[in-house]
């Protein structure tokens, strides 16, 4: 969970995929695969290698109108293929805070 | 690049002269503060406007001696949120009274000419054509300023004291 | 309260036309994220874990009612119905749109409420004591010099663009409730001994990766010199402070660099050419400011009213009164802290329901107006004492009156890892399980006096290095770890924390806490030697030694 806000290396050690907030209301946002963005974890493109990373993050950043702040983030596959948050921070920007909101939702 | 001067753009009549270059006989010319500094005596001396481009990280003291044979000082802005020319600008206008051209270059965007011109720039190498064009509606943004600086605008403080004292006089 | 004028007004309102033009190029592409990211953030707007987040100024923690509304209006059509009130006296939205804050800003506008410079490389909201113009003993209204440095600080030209954030704090009090030792610009208002005011100033205190307490550059500035004397400091700071490595890039730094006589040279310097320029304060100013501040027409009223005499067989309102109410200078009123920590509570936080209802309150009890304090609380500064019983029921009845104020469950904590995309560990939970485990009042009450503070990490936005006991997240492993300090202070004796020893997992947070305390216990002189006072007496060792022993 140390901020991934200043990456400079890019060294993925698994299956990463990158994501980033929308511009206009700061929703979280992943890569797809078809040069897009989607808000479900779902259709996020996976990425296994530096290269690979690289190449999604840089194609990425280009679209600075739709997204910002995107980086690369680990993700889990599991044997199902279902891609979960690959760590805390990421599970919280997928799933909420992991407090009540004082005004539930 | 567009220069921008009087709310407007303009033709930039200063040449910029390379270091390994020859400086022109007369003409307006733009050189660096290392080549100046060099031989500042002679340079003042030439037919034609010369101007200086100083750098952000250095103290203006330094070229204080030189100022009133200068048509143009040329501060700069690496990153539009490097700030350091801000106040070189002002020591230059306020306390130094330089009178010649005070320009501002480097990423020089849209949402820092009122600072610029309240911190005494006059002169403007703007990064986008689109900027330059919106230069005089950009300006007019402000009507109110809580800060006296050198521009000669009224601060708040005392265009409210003011306020108070032409009512009470009205009664 | 400070009224705002046509002027200030019409300052706010070209600050929302310009942000406005400026979200509508960043839409269109015309401003790219590069260009536009500090000039959102020179109006509040941060990007966090799941959305933007929003901060709005509150001048030296002043709100009159209206106000408060107009926050819990933000609170419910841009937000999800809630905000958090911040250690500097802010308050912050999380989970605002980009393409609405412009909307925002105007409907607050409206009210005099703004978000210029609560963020970017500019100076901040000047804070100051919640108590200010009502604390016994108070040498003047504080709040009156914090309103000319806003002024004077707002759209600064030359300093809008400086290494890195800049925050003032001010004082006129002998207990420092402003924390002015941490913060880049401290102002301690006193009168000399010809009897003029001014004030002592401290430099490079701060928080963060590298703590210091500042520093005195000058025993005293007198009052007319403030603004060219703070000018000195910040021009010496905008052309000599670092701009190579942010985390450098405090004054703190610059100042512990060139040490403190070189740097005050500096700014003598500076200053002498210009001390009496435009920048001297006049005392047609000060007065001008000073009758824009309006204060209570204040009745004549006794100390011990039949309200309150009657009310004292409640042992629940007795509990409170005897925590959350404080003496007033003004006779028969006083001072009444809204804790807004409840148990189990995220610290710091108000519903717009209940933000609506506060303003009700203060209309009713406290002549309009509402205090923010830095420890994340609320305070009704004019309340009538016999006016006490009743405004006790209708607090207790919103949630505001856990009578927990300055006791171990109430706690400052930064947002932590469940908002903000700086941290590394997550903080309101362990707030919220610390104030489940103290929940008892009678124990808290036997503690007595105890500040822990919370951050997620190092950028200290809990204040956990001033913390009695100060928490910190780090990340090992991918793991949350918790490093925990005792013995900081952020009032006059300010003083930075001391690590007991190796960071323990999250969910030994609250074990190693009540250990700490346990050890607190046993180890006090008397009932009434605080915590603070027995680490200071006995070091950390007692307690490093009680907390690992089985760890």
């Amino acid at each position: 969970m140390t901020s991934p806000l200043e990456q400079k290396k890019i060294r993925i050690t698994g299956p990463s995929m990158v994501t980033a907030n929308r511009t206009w209301d700061g929703v979280v946002i992943y890569r797809t695969s078809q040069q897009g963005w989607s808000a479900d974890l779902s259709d996020a493109a996976i990425v296994r290698t530096s290269d690979e990373a690289r190449a999604l993050l840089t194609e990425s950043i280009a679209d600075d109108v739709g997204a910002i702040g995107a980086y690369i983030a680990p993700v889990e596959i599991k044997d199902s293929g279902e891609i979960e948050p690959g760590n805390l921070r990421e599970h919280i920007r997928s799933a909420g805070v992991t407090i009540d909101l004082p005004v539930p939702a | 690049m567009p220069l921008v001067k009087h709310g407007k753009i303009t033709t930039d009549t200063f040449v910029h002269v390379a270091d390994d270059a020859e400086i022109p006989g007369d003409g307006a010319i733009l050189i660096s503060s290392a080549r100046f500094l060099e031989d500042a005596e002679a340079l003042s001396r030439r037919v034609g406007k010369t101007g200086v481009a100083w750098p952000n990280n250095r103290d203006v003291d330094d070229l204080v001696p030189h100022l009133d044979r200068l048509a143009v000082v040329a501060l700069v802005f690496p990153t539009f949120r490097d700030g350091r020319a801000y106040s070189q600008a002002r020591l230059l206008r306020e306390r130094h009274g330089f009178k010649g051209e005070l320009r501002a270059t480097g990423q020089v965007l849209r949402d820092q000419f009122v600072f610029m011109l309240r911190a005494g720039f006059d002169a403007f190498e703007v990064k986008k054509e689109s900027d330059a064009e919106a230069f005089a509606a950009t300006v007019k943004r402000y009507s109110v300023f809580y800060q006296p600086t050198g521009d000669g605008r009224i601060t708040a403080l005392h265009r409210r004291m003011q306020l108070r004292h032409s009512e009470s006089a009205g009664q | 309260m400070y009224a705002y004028d046509e002027l200030d007004r019409t300052l706010i309102n070209e600050r929302v036309s310009e942000f406005r033009d400026q979200v509508k190029r960043r839409l269109s592409g015309e401003l790219t994220e590069d260009e536009f990211k500090m000039l959102r953030l020179q109006n509040g707007v941060y990007l966090q874990l799941h959305a933007y987040m929003f901060r709005v100024a509150i001048p030296y923690g002043t709100l009159a009612s209206k106000q408060l509304r107009a926050l819990a209006h933000v609170a419910r059509r841009y937000d999800r119905g809630y905000g958090h009130f911040t250690t500097r006296q802010n308050i912050q939205f999380n989970w605002i749109k980009l393409a609405e804050l412009p909307d925002a800003l105007a409907d607050l506008a409206e009210v005099g409420i703004h978000a210029m410079q609560t963020s970017g490389n500019n100076t901040r909201n000047v804070t100051s004591d919640q108590w200010a113009g009502v604390a016994p003993g108070e040498i003047e209204d504080p709040r009156i010099w914090s309103e000319l440095l806003r002024q004077y600080t707002t759209l600064h030209p030359e300093f809008s663009f400086l290494p890195r954030k800049f925050k003032f704090a001010i004082t006129a009090s002998d207990h420092d409730r402003a924390a002015i030792k941490v913060h880049d610009i401290g102002l301690r208002l006193y009168k000399n001994e010809a009897g003029e005011t001014g004030f002592e100033v401290l430099v490079g205190g701060g928080l963060g990766r590298t703590p210091f307490i500042g520093k005195t550059i000058k025993p005293f500035v007198h009052g007319h010199d403030l603004l060219s004397y703070v000018e000195s400091i910040l021009r010496v700071y905008n052309q000599y402070g670092r701009r190579d490595n942010i985390y450098k890039a405090r004054i703190k730094i610059l100042v512990h660099e060139l040490g403190i006589e070189k740097f005050a040279k500096e700014v003598e310097e500076e200053w002498l050419q210009m001390r009496d320029s435009a920048l001297t304060i006049d005392d047609a100013v000060i007065e001008d400011i000073r009758s824009r501040f309006t204060y209570p027409a204040y009745e004549k009223l006794p100390h011990m009213p039949d309200e309150l005499k009657k009310a004292a067989h409640d042992r629940h309102f007795e509990a409170w009164r005897k925590n959350s109410v404080f003496p007033h200078k003004v006779p028969g009123y006083a001072i009444v802290t809204l804790s807004l920590k409840p148990v189990g509570g995220p610290p710091g936080d108000a519903t717009a329901d209940q933000m609506d209802a506060i303003a009700d309150l203060a209309d009713k009890y406290s002549f309009g107006e509402i205090r923010v304090g830095h420890e994340q609380n609320l305070a009704l500064p004019h309340v009538a004492r016999r006016d006490l019983p009743a405004l006790w029921k209708a607090l207790d009845k919103i949630g505001v009156a856990t009578p927990n104020v300055n006791l171990v469950s109430d706690i400052i904590a930064c947002p932590g890892l469940d908002y903000c995309s700086l941290a590394n560990a997550r903080s309101i939970p362990i707030a919220q399980e610390l104030t489940r485990r103290f929940s008892n009042h009678e124990t808290a009450n036997m503690i007595g006096r105890l500040h822990i503070n919370i951050s997620g990490c190092i950028n200290a936005c809990g204040h956990h290095h001033v913390g009695h006991i100060g928490i910190l997240g780090v990340e090992k492993n991918g793991e949350e770890f918790y490093q925990i300090t005792i013995g900081g202070r952020a009032d006059e004796k300010a003083e930075v924390g001391t690590l007991i020893g190796p960071a323990v997992p999250y969910g030994e947070v609250a074990d190693v806490i009540e250990d700490i305390v346990e050890a607190y216990l046993a180890l006090r002189a008397r009932p009434d030697e605080l915590f603070i006072d027995t680490v200071k007496r006995l070091g950390v060792e007692p307690f490093r030694e009680r907390v690992y022993a089985t760890r």
